[in-house]
């Protein structure tokens, strides 16, 4: 072997892997938000069992779960616009992002939902709550509570799949690299030290999701379930 | 911009799709095999072998598959000194990639039999290996089915990125062909349907027997 390191290009161009670091945690966080919020609701509409809910829903997971996320975005960012939904890059990244989490989340927290006794919900009805006080305190915040690793598995996930959106260009981390790897060709290098950024991002969502863990679910005892 | 019909099309399409089949069965065939050795190495009593084996299934599930491809896509090269087809890399990444998680899954079957299985089997005289072989692993199967049927439509999901590095694959295909026809909506419509075709049945399957393991108890 007769290739020659040469690590300073990552030394010399650290502001552009930093700020592609940065947009990854950026759009990270917004579709997590935004995906664990339409997990959510779609989760608390699937247990009304309307079939006018639980049938797009159930079809809409489907469908996001048994395709590609690279398939995804490109479907939502070449192919839309043909039905005149023209997204930015940007916009076509963050809505695959959230819709793809949606799918995940829902059938997460619906899992978490069912695993709630009906016993829970009669008792809090029982004692004047009403219903929306029961679906938050007696059914939902137990549910995320008893499905929190797999939520925070699912997140770290779709920060990791989030490198796909470079072949939109959408600016992330994977992008910037592929930037400063067509500027200098040092592709081993570049690539090795991004792998790395991206398992200490990994790494520090798992530390930061755990945080969260302890502030939301372990200062109120709630017990039940 | 040539015009297509719609039969060429998806005879074009279910042509690029073998490949991405063979790509799935290739990782998780060869990912399996992988995937025994990494298992008995993290959950056998010798400590370095663990902590390698734990290392490197922490290091595949913290970074991204694609990260992975072009790693080994450049790397390769550089170490072995010739160049090497996007076959290749694709079909040594997923293995990879495949292994680290189906390990996993296995593991922690393997640890989920309660500890009392591996005393009684300890107090009847078996070694190590014995006990593995007669007590624990029959009953770990059992668990572990479902998850691995399950990850194998994560795998062939997975080989969508494959198009990156340049492997002509289902979505390859179908992005050269929306270059060439210019109707996106529609060939990335049947693109997502073939791979919804080859992942449905499978996740459904793996639903199916999660849940009759479940009721069983």
């Amino acid at each position: 072997m007769d290739y020659h390191f040469y690590f300073d290009v990552i030394w010399l161009n650290w502001d552009i892997l930093a700020y592609g670091a940065w947009l990854t945690i950026r759009i990270s966080f917004i579709s997590i938000v935004l995906g664990l919020l339409l997990g959510i609701v779609l989760a608390g509409l699937q247990t009304t069992r309307r079939k006018l809910f639980t049938v797009p829903i159930a079809v809409y997971i489907e469908t996001v779960r048994n395709t590609p996320f690279l398939v995804q975005l490109f479907f939502i960012y070449f192919g839309l616009p043909s039905i005149g939904l023209a997204l930015t890059s940007e916009q076509a990244a963050l809505s695959t992002m959230v819709i793809n989490l949606g799918a995940y989340a829902t059938e997460i927290v619906r899992a978490g939902i069912e695993s709630i006794h009906k016993q829970q919900i009669e008792a809090g009805l029982s004692l004047g709550l009403s219903k929306i006080q029961v679906f938050r305190h007696v059914i939902l915040m137990p549910a995320l509570k008893k499905v929190y690793p797999s939520l925070t598995a699912q997140f770290v996930l779709i920060m990791l799949g989030s490198s796909v959106l470079s072949v939109i260009s959408a600016g992330e981390l994977t992008f910037q690299a592929n930037y400063l790897q067509s500027r200098t060709f040092r592709s081993f290098e570049i690539y090795l030290v991004v792998t790395l950024i991206y398992l200490v991002l990994s790494y520090c969502f798992r530390v930061f999701f755990g945080y969260i863990y302890s502030q939301a679910f372990n200062r109120r005892s709630i017990d039940i379930g | 911009m040539r015009t297509f019909d719609f039969i060429e099309v998806l005879q074009q399409l279910l042509t690029a799709a073998k490949w991405t089949v063979a790509l799935s069965c290739v990782a998780l065939i060869g990912g399996g095999l992988l995937a025994l050795v990494l298992t008995a190495a993290i959950t056998g009593p010798f400590r370095p072998l663990y902590w390698m084996g734990r290392a490197g299934i922490q290091f595949i599930q913290g970074t991204p598959l694609l990260m992975q491809l072009f790693l080994f896509y450049f790397g390769l090269p550089l170490f072995l000194g010739v160049n090497i087809s996007a076959w290749a890399v694709a079909c040594i990444t997923l293995i990879i990639f495949t292994s680290s998680y189906l390990a996993e899954i296995w593991s922690s079957s393997i640890r989920a039999i309660p500890a009392a299985q591996w005393e009684a089997a300890s107090s009847l005289g078996l070694c190590h290996l014995q006990q593995l072989r007669y007590v624990i692993v029959p009953q770990a199967v059992k668990i572990a089915i479902p998850p691995s049927v399950g990850f194998s439509a994560q795998v062939i999901k997975g080989t969508s990125l494959t198009s990156i590095i340049g492997f002509l694959e289902l979505t390859r295909i179908g992005q050269a062909i929306n270059n060439v026809t210019f109707k996106p909506f529609i060939v990335y419509s049947m693109v997502a349907g073939i791979y919804f075709l080859l992942c449905y049945p499978i996740s459904f399957y793996s639903r199916k027997m999660e849940r009759k393991l479940h009721a069983a108890g």
